[in-house]
């Protein structure tokens, strides 16, 4: 499971990866084979260096604690990655996540998942910490400070589950058919310019957050400088990372709308800025003064789900393809047209979202 | 084997797929149905003579990418890269088209009934009797037929579901320096690239737009009369080079 040395130094090749999301805005539960047959529709987008999915509304009995997903490279990796939690929360249930051999899958790392709650005696050091800082901190802990152990979900009532093989293999090896969800994300991976390794497959998660991303992200070096002045720190060696904690942080942190942190991630360009009526001029220009480090340079369209909703965003030159389609009370986001088909062959409306647009879709209460 | 032919192309990798068109071509079939199409790429692609094709269902990326003669009709939306490189033919979209439609095309025609994405007729160009063309039903997305060197684009914004939007994205026709685009109606000049201007149509060019606009209209069953009820301005190179001085100034 781990990295590869001297990753940095691997040959870049052709990009090409695929996203899928789906969304049930009055929390019908989808079946996971939906995500399942949309990803394989697109199994040449990727390589087989990684696949993934997120699901919501998956762990309903124990959805008001914090679900997190661990993958261990040894059985010691997992009992220091233990000893932390213990020592931050109360352990409600810990289990294997549920897997089946698979043969394309070779030397997967140990799947833990945990119910948690904080410790209602918290140690000195988190005592001034909300809630949801508290978790931040304990999963940056161990990404950073446990050798061989990475937490890759750690949100209530949603899951993350990834890993490397095409996505429908990682399907497959954690059983995500016995899965329902009222949302989906998945992603087909073709890594480009960081290894394929687990802990580099998307999604990428924390809190409730999860993203899968086709592109790259240019501004990653600079995204990830900003993030370690707020104590998020990148460990994934991938910069789709970033993402997953700037919307944690622009969100949730700061108070930021989906819409608003969008135009940070794509902001209207300068000249546009310079038409627009004096008060939104205004607020484009701090917001881009602000938050110019927030900015996500080169080419993305990515899906972002949380537990009130999922929305797609792409760069504002366009660089990778997004389509949107309703069916009645289901909105399906993929980077094909035909992915969406396979599963949902009559569609009330397609359409290309526009660049730096996000099409956000709330759940209903 | 007969003429006419139908392929099924339900659950068939594409690669098995593009194999049984061409077997069929070789066998002599000249207008061939494709049935339950559904992501299966690269269809009709470099293929050559005088034939037709009708799909059903959403083909995958890069369709009639280097062809060379058929007639395609594709009954769905179609994704990105379609007409890739073609060198002759025409496709007939009744639906909308993704990215980068008609890249580098050299020759024949692409209709869409709808809307398209970006960059759509990009590094278009033309060599004597070749000119390519593309018709737009509805919106173009950005960098619509940027660095084009040749052929002909024809916007006409009618067919959208994008209201609001403008005609044509940004940075239209940015660093052309050939061919010329036609758009129905006006662009916001802020659309337009760099040095470019939009213009009125003088007689010549009212001639190859009613042209087009007759078959365009024709092929999807459209009302050329009311397509031609209207101003149009054209969007031309304002140098051979617009570059030319970019790194050593005259």
């Amino acid at each position: 499971m781990k990295a590869p040395e001297r990753y940095y130094d691997f040959q870049k090749d052709i990009s090409g990866c695929g996203v899928f999301g789906v969304i049930h805005k009055t929390r019908g539960l989808i079946p996971g084979d939906i995500p399942i047959r949309a990803m394989t529709c697109m199994h040449d987008r990727g390589n087989g260096l990684g696949g993934g999915f997120a699901a919501y509304g998956i762990y309903p009995e124990l959805a008001d604690k914090y679900a997190f997903h661990l993958m261990c490279d040894t059985q010691a990796a997992l009992d220091s990655a233990e000893e932390v939690l213990k020592y931050y929360f109360t352990v409600h249930l810990a289990e294997p996540i549920p897997t089946r051999k698979v043969l394309a899958i070779k030397n997967p790392p140990i799947v833990t998942r945990y119910f948690l709650t904080p410790k209602k005696d918290r140690p000195q050091e988190g005592r001034d910490l909300g809630e949801q800082d508290y978790v931040v901190s304990a999963v940056m802990h161990i990404n950073h400070k446990v050798h061989g152990a990475f937490v890759f979900s750690s949100g209530k009532n949603m899951g993350a589950f990834k890993g490397v093989g095409f996505p429908e293999e990682i399907a497959d090896f954690f059983r995500l058919e016995d899965y329902s969800a009222y949302i989906w994300t998945g992603h087909n991976r073709f890594p480009t310019n960081t290894p394929g390794w687990w802990g580099g497959a998307h999604p990428f998660t924390l809190l409730d957050w999860s993203i899968v991303h086709n592109g790259e992200i240019s501004s990653y070096g600079i995204n990830r400088r900003y993030l370690c002045e707020h104590d998020y720190l990148c460990t994934l060696m991938t910069d789709t990372e970033v993402v997953a904690y700037l919307l944690d942080m622009l969100i949730r942190k700061h108070g930021l709308s989906k819409e608003m942190a969008c135009k940070v991630f794509a902001p209207p360009f300068w000249d546009e800025i310079e038409r627009m009526p004096k008060q939104e001029k205004e607020a484009y220009t701090a917001l881009r003064m602000v938050y110019g480090q927030a900015l996500l340079n080169g080419p993305f369209a990515i899906l972002v789900a949380d537990n009130t909703g999922l929305f797609g965003l792409n760069d504002r030159i366009k660089l990778r393809p997004l389509v949107v389609a309703e069916k009645d009370d289901m909105v399906f986001m993929s980077s094909e047209e035909s992915s969406i088909r396979e599963v949902q062959p009559e569609l009330d409306r397609v359409w290309m979202p526009k660049a730096g647009e996000p099409v956000i879709v709330h759940l209903e209460a | 084997m007969a003429k006419k032919i139908t392929l099924d192309a339900s659950g068939i990798y594409y690669r098995q797929f593009n194999e049984q068109i061409r077997e069929a071509v070789a066998a002599g079939a000249t207008d061939i149905v494709l049935t339950n199409v559904n992501s299966q790429r690269y269809l009709v692609g470099a293929i050559e003579g005088d034939l037709n094709f009708e799909i059903q269902g959403v083909p995958g990326q890069d369709m009639c990418s280097f062809m060379r003669g058929p007639k395609v009709r594709v009954k769905a939306n179609a994704q990105d890269g379609v007409g890739n490189t073609m060198d002759d033919g025409t496709v007939i979209i009744e639906g909308l088209a993704g990215d980068v439609v008609g890249y580098a095309m050299r020759g024949g025609k692409i209709f869409i009934k709808g809307d398209v994405g970006y960059r759509v007729g990009i590094h278009m160009k033309a060599y004597m009797e070749k000119l390519p063309t593309i018709v737009i039903g509805g919106k173009a997305g950005d960098f619509l037929g940027e660095y084009m060197a040749g052929g002909i684009i024809l916007l006409l914004g009618m067919f959208s579901d994008k209201p609001s939007e403008p005609i044509a994205g940004r940075s239209l026709g940015t660093g052309m320096h050939g061919g010329v685009i036609y758009v129905r109606g006006e662009v916001p000049k802020e659309q337009i690239g760099p040095g470019l201007t939009a213009q009125p149509l003088d007689e010549s060019d009212k001639l190859v737009v009613q042209g087009i606009v007759k078959e365009y209209a024709k092929e999807l069953g459209l009302d050329a009369k009311a397509i031609l009820a209207s101003d149009f301005v054209k969007i031309k190179p304002f140098s051979h080079r617009p570059y030319g001085n970019l790194y050593v100034p005259a």
